[in-house]
This record gives structure tokens, sequence and C-alpha cells, in this order.
């Protein structure tokens, strides 16, 4: 069985960070991911990011991501598998993986789990047809694989990613005929909102699908507008013809190998789910898991990076391999994140880790 | 003994299935839909595990990525608060694996008797 100090499962941005940081202190570090190639999320990336200068603003994600694999394949003490899926995290420090074909066990004495969020799912008639898919799943097939999802697309959700992946189908020269928005507000940027409304598509606050019509596959979707009590209102129906319903109707930290480890998982709203109560380090009720990113509750790329390398830096000094500046920068990633976390737009987030955040007593020494 | 499925699934009349809760499909990988969902919160199986024992809900390839925050929806509408909620037992793996790579599993230079 391989050993390492410290193995690190997702290779997004908050996994990279933290292979990265965990690296520079000298721990011996595996990174896993399932896909082909690292940087969860950030390769299909193509807009730029917002924010301070720290976190990358003005950068497009695939680049971001290039940066931080070129930066983890330059250390020799982290190592990299693809195609590497985590199947079990086990209380005696093991960690099962099918890697390509293979069932292994892999022994760390620190874990980070970086495994971020999934799509949901809306229930609706007609929501199993073939051409009803996840937002991010289109920026997928799009930006990574070159593949548009079809000609007249319905989005479903007026947050970042409805209207970013809206915009991006619109450069593919897809049609967007519609973003439907359940609430009374538009949830992503205003940027962005009106991007894609200067282009031309109507963004329908309070409005909602009813059903997705087709035999085979999408071939048109009824809408209706709701009331203030998110009831239909009743003559509002529309029938829209279409041949893809993107859903972006937000995300579910994947927490399942934290239920397998037993750690304390809590049901918070505002980050979008279970998530695992940590320390001020991010180390959850069990002394040997950490978490970062989504998974850690739903947020952006930006907070995740910060929270990978405040991960990476913890668990590495946990084991007594830290770095002489190990406290500095610390404080350092804690203050970003507090930064990115302020104003209004961060007021859920915060309201959410408040609850999700271990008392003073609990915390481990 | 289980029943069968109609028998499994049928709410009792209590409550009004509408034909478009039959429509709406709610785990993919098992075929259950909505209408099947709420029939067995009305018959009292009020927790994610009791809901998969007798369903098989979430059991599938996909782990129960897709359904368990619409499941988790219909039973707080049926009186189970989110908070509340036990997740229930989540064992590995967390994804398929063929028999033959659980087979070939052993470790490297030696092998399990």
């Amino acid at each position: 069985m391989e050993r390492f100090n410290i193995c690190i499962i997702g290779g997004g941005p908050a996994g990279l960070r933290a292979a990265i940081a965990a690296g520079s202190a000298g721990a011996g570090v595996l990174l896993i991911d399932e896909n082909d190639r690292l940087g969860g999320q950030l390769i299909k990336q193509t807009h730029m990011f917002f924010g301070s200068e720290k976190q990358d603003a003005g950068t497009r994600g695939i680049d971001i991501a290039e940066q931080l694999v070129n930066k983890v394949q330059g250390m020799t003490n982290v190592k990299v598998y693809l195609r590497c899926a985590a199947l079990g995290l086990y209380d005696d420090k093991v960690l099962t993986v099918l890697h390509e074909t293979k069932y292994r066990k892999i022994r760390a004495e620190k874990f980070i789990v970086a495994t971020g969020a999934s799509e949901r799912m809306l229930a609706f008639p007609g929501n199993d047809l073939p051409g009803v898919y996840g937002a991010g799943a289109v920026q997928t097939l799009m930006n990574v694989y070159g593949i548009v999802p079809g000609q007249r697309v319905l989005m479903i959700g007026a947050g970042n990613i409805g209207l970013i992946v809206s915009y991006q189908l619109l450069q593919a020269g897809v049609e967007v005929v519609a973003i439907l928005e359940g609430s009374p507000y538009i949830g992503g940027y205003l940027v962005h909102a009106s991007k894609v409304r200067r282009a031309g598509v109507p963004i329908l606050t309070s409005h909602t699908i009813m059903q997705a019509i087709g035999t085979n596959a999408v071939q048109a979707a009824e809408i209706c507008a709701l009331d203030s009590h998110w009831a239909r209102l009743p003559g509002s129906e529309k029938t829209l013809e279409v041949d893809t319903i993107c859903l972006a109707v937000g995300l579910s930290p994947l927490s399942d190998l934290l239920w397998q480890a037993q750690c304390r998982l809590t049901y918070i709203a505002e980050l979008g789910g279970h998530v695992a109560w940590r320390d001020a380090n991010l180390c959850t009720s069990e002394p040997h898991i950490y978490i970062a990113g989504d998974v850690a509750g739903v947020e952006e790329a930006s907070s995740a990076m910060v929270e990978g390398e405040l991960a990476g830096l913890a668990a590495a000094k946990s084991l007594g391999l830290a770095r002489v500046d190990v406290d500095t920068a610390m404080s350092q990633a804690r203050e970003q994140l507090i930064a990115l976390r302020a104003g209004p737009v961060g007021e859920k987030i915060r309201t959410g880790l408040a609850l999700a955040q271990m008392r003073e007593d609990e915390q481990h020494a | 003994m289980l029943g069968t499925r109609s028998e499994i699934f049928s709410s009792g009349g209590k409550q009004k299935m509408t034909s478009l809760d039959q429509q709406i499909i709610i785990c993919r990988c098992e075929d259950l839909t909505l209408s099947d969902v709420r029939g067995l919160i009305e018959k009292g199986y009020r927790t994610l595990d009791e809901l998969r024992r007798i369903s098989r809900l979430g059991m599938g390839p996909c782990q129960g990525r897709t359904c368990r925050p619409l499941v988790q929806r219909e039973l707080q509408a049926g009186g189970v608060p989110m908070k509340s909620q036990s997740i229930g037992v989540i064992r590995p793996p967390a994804m398929p694996i063929t028999l033959g790579a659980i087979a070939d599993g052993s470790e490297e230079g030696q092998k399990d008797a």
C-alpha cells in the first residue's frame, strides 16, 4: 500500500492550491482526480474572474488552472493520479480508489477532501427526457469537448452559472430563448445579466418551468409565472419551442466521503446542504480529515483556492512539516477569505459559515 | 415479505395523486416517481434510510446524488424538517466498481489469503 503524508481528493481549484501549499511545506503529497486532467471546473471557465488581484482577477479560469497545474507538476514531492476515483474513506486513515481499472488502497496521515459539488435537479414532468441538462454539464460539453447541446435553449435559473452559461451558449451560436428565475430577483452579478440582456435574451423573474414536452427528446417547454407566494399564476402559461432545457438551480456539496468517515455534518441551507463542521483551519470533527472548496460550502472558485491553501498549510503544520512562514501565510489566507466574503454579496455565506464553525472549546489543538 | 410494486407504492388513497405527479421522475436510476415517493412518505417512511430500504431510492449508479435533495424537500413537506433529517448510512463504494476490479484488488506484491 502506498503511503503519503497528505492525500488530497479532488484536483479542482481547492485541491490544486492545497497540493501546492502542502507540497511547499515539504509534505509527501498525493493529489487524485477522477478526470483525465486537473483543474476541475476551472478548465471550462473561459470568462475572466472578478475580485482582487490576489485572487487572479482579470484572468480566465482556464489560464488559472494551467498556472496551478504547472506549479504542481514542478513539485517533486507532489504525486498526481488522474482517472483515480475515491471510493471509500475509512477511519484507519485508508482511502480506497479505482485508479484506471485497478482497485487499490492508499494510506495517508491527513486527507483533504476537495470533492466539490454536484448540480441540483428539478422535479417537473419530462425532466428525464433527452435534452434536459445541468448547466454545468452543458458548459463542459461546449468548452471542454466542443459540442453544442442543441439549437434553442431554455435556461432555468438566473444565478451566475445560468447567466454565464447562457452567454457562452450565445457565443457558440446557440439561441437562448429565455432565462427563467423563480424568485423575483436575478441572483447573479448584474454585469453578467446585462450582457445577456443586451444580446436580446429575456430574463423572466418569478417564472418557472411546468413541464418539458416531447416524445423521444425535448421539443418544447411549458412555463408559467409565479405569484409572491411561489404559486402558479393561472392563465400565465406559455409554450416555448426549445430542444434543450438547462438547469442552473444550485449545487449540493459532494459530502459522501465525509459521511462514510463519520465526520459530523449539519444541514445548512446557506451552504447548499449538508456540510462538515470545521475548525478555523478547515479540519473536520475527524482530526485527520480537512475540507476545502465547494464541499465545505458552495461558493466560488476564488474562495475555494484560498480555502485549499489554508487547509494545505494547516494539514502540513499538524504533521510538524511547517514552512517557517506558516503562521503568517495562514493568517493571510484567513484575511483573504474575510475580504472575499465581505459586503452584501457575501452575507449568505457568512451566515452559513457561522453555523458550520466549531466553537472555540470544540476545536482541535 | 415485500409486496408487489403497486402494494408498496399505493398511498391507501389518503393523498390525492395527480397524473402529473406520476410522470415526474425523482430517482432516475431506480425509476421512482414523485407520486411513488409521496405515497411512501404518506405511509410512514420518514427517513432516507427507510425510503431506501423499501424502494431502492438512491441506490443506483448515481448513489442518490440526483434524487437526494428532491426527496429531502418532499420529506420536509411531509413534516420532517430539513435540520432533523438524517442522511442515513452512506457506505463505500461511492461509485460503481466492477466485481473484476475488486477481485484483482489484492495488494501489490502480496496476495490476500
